[in-house]
């Protein structure tokens, strides 16, 4: 480390994405400074879900490959990190969605994705609580759950990793300056603060998009498998308009979470009831036994969205010095090994371990301007 | 069945039920809705073991008697939907209240604090036992150590005692010159002395707490400290409450503002929300006498008599000065805040232990990484608890209030807000 450096890297936003990149840093015996302002992020609020999403061949590849990162790391996760491989059972409620299923099992099988297509007779067995008349399914076996807040909590307590709670108000390049004036000086400034990260940088195309989730009371056994209807993909929920889907997604403790929301142009951070009753009406008419159950809190939280669905990994091309590690929409929790190793290989110059070229900054911000 | 109340009433124990009494005359429609099967509250519950006191009786025939009130027992708040409106739920179905005018009359609960031994079987809430006897619980012939703090204590042994149970010792933190100086001050409310005698016990400790629970599979025995000597008694059930906390959440959740640990409220019973009155314990706790005064004023001044509620004033003013002596005698030692060893569970729905707590800088850190305040209570035992032991101020309430059938929260409209 040299003088006058507070650390090697410096990281803002101790999420799920901050502790990645820092773990990620820390274990290459770098020196880590990890600072966060204690604000409500999207770790804390989302469902922890693992899964490949294929929408986009960069998707995939992110989403297939931090999976992948998922299942070799697990056995080394802490209890409390509740990680479990239950696999994705996507639920198609009609013809045209079985369609869609089994376009997606052709392309996942093609990229060597392990997935089952599950006939109408065949759900019942695999998920008892579904309605009956559902078309059928696909599962994604590598699919997992985990609870994102003690993982990251566990990449932090990694040595070389300094935690220190401060907000950042200025970022200069490889400085950063707190909300008190002072500067501290890195090699590195990783940009991981999710949506507060356009307040940092207001030329970051990133919007806040709301979401909604409840929690039920223990009922263990009820569900196996993350349950996500196909509509998800095919309709409403691709659209700008607030809209709602089915997931539902069991704990270890028994307990169930259900989703999903999406809210666009609001930072309001209170349940609202409207949203709470549409969503829980979506996920009923899936798993209609739901509503004899005792849901025992709900809560809100924003991922932060780019325009592409993608997030932006890489160093900032008119900031040289500062590094990007945001935009992850709802994919942060699963995306966060695919993204550390993607920004390491690229601040060490080495050949990232998948194709840098989707993820860049560069598309939103422009070429660099810098050597 | 979606309803409409011109003065809607949350709790219906003794302020609850006075406030909807003073504002019966005014014709409109009063509801009154209660978690409990019947009225009455805490104080007079009903049960199997119970004997209501007749003027609870009385206001009970009153209230049933106004053809314009109605009672929902067994009925919860679960959330606030839109301007003048709750979504409530009972043990069939849920639905929409809409209302005009509002009070809260939401009570207090017990304070429990951790203590080695405090979750196993047989250890209970000094009122929480109260609460389990008049319910139907059998204590013949039982062992009772009663131990914390307040008044409570008395009463709780008093049922105790009632039903067939030996209460070996009750033991008060508070000191004996704190307990004394407020027993002197019991001659300036004469119904008060009344009840100190009845409720009195040869059996009382001062400046005693409890120090650990003792038992392998169920309580055995407890340990206290007495007056700086420790002491093993054998006993059967420990009933320990270390006073009580204002139930503020759903007040909050109204917008209504805090001034202390309890909900403000003026002269007039009334919030600081338009047309929204609080009144008895969950605007600090002062006794059931304060809770009928207080719940009489707001009732009068929701319907707009003024009149009547301004000459309930001195009578309040009077109850109030008893409540601040009890407050102050029974200040909490801060020694209590290190009962807790590493591993005593603070959270005995997620079982935490202290030492997965302590080092936290707020309640949601600690949450976040423990799990601490998630399980099925929300928080409503630890919460108390943690804001006692760290200062930590539990988060806002957000709906469901209360653990509430997902069906119910589909009563909720699910049209976006024009």
């Amino acid at each position: 480390m040299s003088q006058g450096l507070v650390a090697d890297v410096i990281v803002i936003g101790a999420g799920i994405i901050g502790a990645a990149c820092a773990q990620a840093l820390a274990r290459r015996g770098l020196r880590v400074l990890v600072l966060d302002a204690g604000l409500h992020g999207a770790t804390a609020a989302g469902m922890g879900h693992l899964l490949v999403l294929d929408d986009n061949p960069a998707e995939l590849a992110l989403s297939q490959y931090s999976l992948q990162r998922w299942r070799e790391q697990a056995p080394q996760l802490p209890e409390g990190c509740a990680y479990r491989n239950n696999g994705t059972l996507w639920l198609a409620a009609n013809a045209e969605e079985m369609a869609v299923a089994e376009s997606k099992y052709l392309n996942l099988q093609a990229q060597g994705v392990a997935c089952e297509l599950i006939t109408r007779n065949a759900l019942r067995s695999r998920e008892p609580e579904l309605r009956d008349g559902l078309e059928g399914g696909l599962l994604i076996n590598g699919d997992g759950i985990l609870y994102a807040p003690a993982t990251a909590d566990w990449m932090l307590d990694t040595p070389h990793i300094e935690q220190r709670r401060a907000r950042v108000s200025e970022v200069d390049g490889h400085r950063v300056r707190l909300d008190d004036g002072q500067w501290l000086n890195a090699e590195a400034v990783i940009l991981a603060n999710g949506i507060q990260a356009n307040e940092l940088c207001p030329e970051l195309p990133i919007e806040p998009k709301k979401g909604h989730l409840l929690i039920t009371d223990r009922y263990p056994g009820k569900v196996t498998h993350t349950l996500v209807e196909l509509g998800y993909v095919t309709s409403a929920h691709n659209a700008t308009g607030p809209s709602t889907a089915c997931n539902i997604q069991p704990r270890p403790t028994g307990q169930l979470f259900i989703g999903a929301s999406r809210q666009f142009g609001t930072l309001a951070p209170q349940v609202e009831g409207w949203m709470l009753a549409k969503m829980l009406k979506r996920a009923t008419e899936y798993m209609p036994g739901l509503a004899q159950l005792n849901g025992i809190r709900a809560w809100t939280g924003f991922r932060a969205a780019s325009p592409d669905g993608l997030p932006l990994v890489g160093q900032h091309p008119k900031r040289k010095g500062l590094w990007l590690a945001v935009g992850h929409e709802g994919l942060g929790v699963t995306t966060a090994p695919g993204t550390a190793d993607l920004l390491v290989a690229q601040l060490f110059n080495e050949t990232p371990p998948l194709a840098a070229q989707p993820y860049l900054p560069q598309r939103f911000l422009g070429e660099a301007v810098y050597a | 069945m979606n309803e409409y109340a011109d003065l809607l009433i949350i709790g219906a124990g003794p302020a609850g039920m006075s406030a909807a009494l003073a504002a019966a005359s005014s014709g409109g429609r009063i509801i009154v809705l209660d978690d409990n099967p019947l009225p009455g509250g805490q104080i007079w519950r009903d049960g199997p073991q119970a004997s209501v006191p007749n003027q609870a009786r009385q206001m009970r025939e009153r209230l049933h008697a106004h053809s314009n009130i109605r009672h929902h027992g067994g009925t919860r708040v679960i959330a606030c939907c839109g301007p003048r409106q709750l979504l409530v739920e009972d043990a069939d179905h849920g639905w929409l209240i809409g209302y005009d005018k509002l009070i809260l009359c939401t009570g207090a609960r017990e304070l429990l604090l951790p203590f080695p031994g405090w979750t196993l079987p047989g250890v209970t809430g000094a009122g929480g036992l109260q609460a389990l006897i008049k319910g139907g619980l059998p204590v013949q012939d039982e062992r009772v150590v009663i131990a914390g703090s307040g008044p409570l204590l008395l009463a709780s042994a008093a049922t105790a005692k009632h039903n067939g149970a030996h209460v070996l010792r009750i033991a008060e933190q508070a000191s004996s010159m704190a307990v004394a100086g407020f027993a002197l001050q019991l001659p300036r409310w004469p119904g008060k002395l009344l009840q100190s005698f009845t409720l009195f016990d040869r059996h009382y400790r001062t400046g005693s707490h409890v120090v650990a629970a003792l038992g392998n599979e169920r309580l055995e025995g407890v340990r206290l400290r007495q007056q700086g000597k420790i002491v093993e008694l054998a006993c059967d059930r420990l009933a320990c409450g270390f006073g009580l906390i204002p139930n503020t959440q759903l007040g909050q959740a109204l917008g209504c503002a805090l001034d202390g640990t309890a909900l403000a409220v003026d002269a007039w019973q009334a919030t600081s929300q338009a047309d929204h009155y609080a009144a008895g314990e969950c605007t600090g706790f002062g006794g059931s006498e304060l809770a009928l005064v207080e719940g009489a004023i707001a009732g009068y001044a929701a319907v707009g008599d003024t009149a009547a509620a301004r000459q309930l004033w001195p009578r309040r003013t009077r109850r109030q000065g008893f409540a601040k002596a009890l407050n102050s005698a029974f200040s909490l030692n801060p020694h209590l805040k290190s009962l807790a060893q590493a591993d005593t569970l603070v959270c005995r729905c997620e079982d935490v232990p202290y030492a997965a707590l302590a080092g936290h800088t707020d309640w949601r850190a600690a949450k976040l990484a423990s799990r601490c305040g998630m399980g099925a209570c929300q928080g409503r035992v630890c919460g108390g608890a943690l804001q006692y032991l760290f200062d930590w101020q539990p988060s806002a309430p957000r709906p469901p209030f209360n653990p509430a059938r997902i069906e119910t929260l589909m009563c909720l409209d699910d049209t976006p807000p024009a």
